[in-house]
């Protein structure tokens, strides 16, 4: 019974899924591109750098990546405390 | 898996292998803003050259090389760095580039537009924000690594 | 070449196989390969969402002249995406090892038995 009902979860999302999927516009035309079109632009002017994508991750969206330094910080932290030696009076 | 790491052949060709990968690491790091790359990857380039020191000689081999406390503080000095390169425009903006076309001798030059060979020293913060970053990922996937590996080794003696 | 809507449908499909791993697989490492699939499947949808035809990565370091270059935003958040998912497997992974090692089985099911 679980396992049937599993089944028919699976198949409905998996249907959506393609009908999204047979729903979608060309591959290969963004439907928006006036950002990345000014990044492409002044990347080289106002950050004088050569790769747009290293200007977008340091200099246009760097809060993103202080929120993935942030991420990456604390599963370091906790797979280190986890794996801690307990102290003999701890056991 | 045994204490003492995998056969001779493995660990001949890692004793061949692991400088240059390392090497290879540093340069995707260090040429992030002109080449594909950057510190993230440089550094995943990097930490798995210590996976593979791990898996070829074993726990044992890594006494005394790699101390985990050290890895540790310099997660944390690479976090900081970040950070402190992004306060450092904190006139203008928070990571507000300042240094960018600044003309000084700290990665001021500026970029001729359109397709160029490349300036190493341009870009203002962004070459030692990779840096940061980089000394951040390496060291954290190599305490990782290691952990991980005393951890479900000590698992197996119990 | 034309590919048509081939991309898109290969990230439907990894999304489709990773919920598949994820309800019907009992054991611990499998769910964690089906959460990896599932990630996966999210960020090649971000790659192609962000693909022009004919464009070049944006890289200014001895481009060919006068191409349009591909959108350079997805790329980047989806460095930020598989650094996340990186973090998290790890996480996963060793939580697992600890599920090992407190109730000597990976099966969910004998989990929930021996709970106390």
């Amino acid at each position: 019974m679980r396992k049937a009902i599993l089944f028919v979860t699976f198949l409905f999302v998996s249907a959506f899924l393609l009908l999204g999927v047979a729903e979608m516009r060309p591959f290969g035309q963004p439907a928006v591109a006036d950002m990345d079109d000014y990044f492409i632009t002044n990347a080289q002017g106002e950050v004088a750098v050569n790769n747009v994508v290293t200007a977008v991750v340091f200099d246009y969206r760097g809060f993103d990546t202080l929120g993935e330094a942030t991420v990456l910080f604390a599963a370091v932290v906790g797979i280190l405390a986890l794996f801690r030696k307990p102290k003999e009076d701890e056991r | 898996m045994s204490n003492h790491g995998m056969s001779v052949i493995v660990r001949t060709v890692t004793r061949f292998v692991y400088g240059l990968i390392i090497l290879f690491g540093f340069y995707v790091i260090m040429h992030g803003h002109l080449t594909p790359g950057g510190g993230f990857q440089g550094g995943a380039v990097v930490a798995s050259a210590f996976a593979l020191l791990l898996v070829a000689f074993g726990s044992a081999g890594l006494k005394g090389r790699l101390n985990l406390h050290w890895l540790q503080s310099i997660e944390e000095v690479g976090a900081l760095a970040f950070l402190a390169l992004a306060f450092l425009g904190i006139g203008t903006a928070f990571f507000y580039n300042l240094l960018a076309n600044s003309g000084g001798f700290l990665f001021g030059a500026s970029v001729p537009a359109g397709a160029n060979a490349g300036v190493l020293n341009a870009g203002g913060t962004v070459p030692l924000m990779n840096w940061a970053v980089g000394l951040k990922v390496m060291t954290g996937i190599a305490a990782v690594a290691i952990t991980m590996l005393i951890g479900s080794k000590k698992e197996e003696t119990e | 070449m034309n590919i048509g809507n081939l991309p898109f449908i290969a990230a439907a499909l990894l999304v489709a196989f990773g919920l598949y791993t994820f309800l019907f697989k009992r054991n611990l490492i499998k769910l964690v390969i089906g959460i990896t699939l599932i990630e996966m499947g999210v960020n090649l949808f971000l790659v192609t969402l962000g693909y022009r035809t004919g464009g070049i990565s944006p890289i200014y370091t001895y481009a060919p002249e006068a191409q349009q270059m591909v959108l350079p935003t997805p790329q980047a958040l989806t460095l930020t995406s598989i650094v996340i998912g990186l973090a998290t497997t790890a996480l996963l992974l060793s939580f697992a090892v600890f599920v090992h090692r407190h109730y000597g089985t990976l099966d969910i099911r004998k989990v929930k038995e021996l709970k106390g």
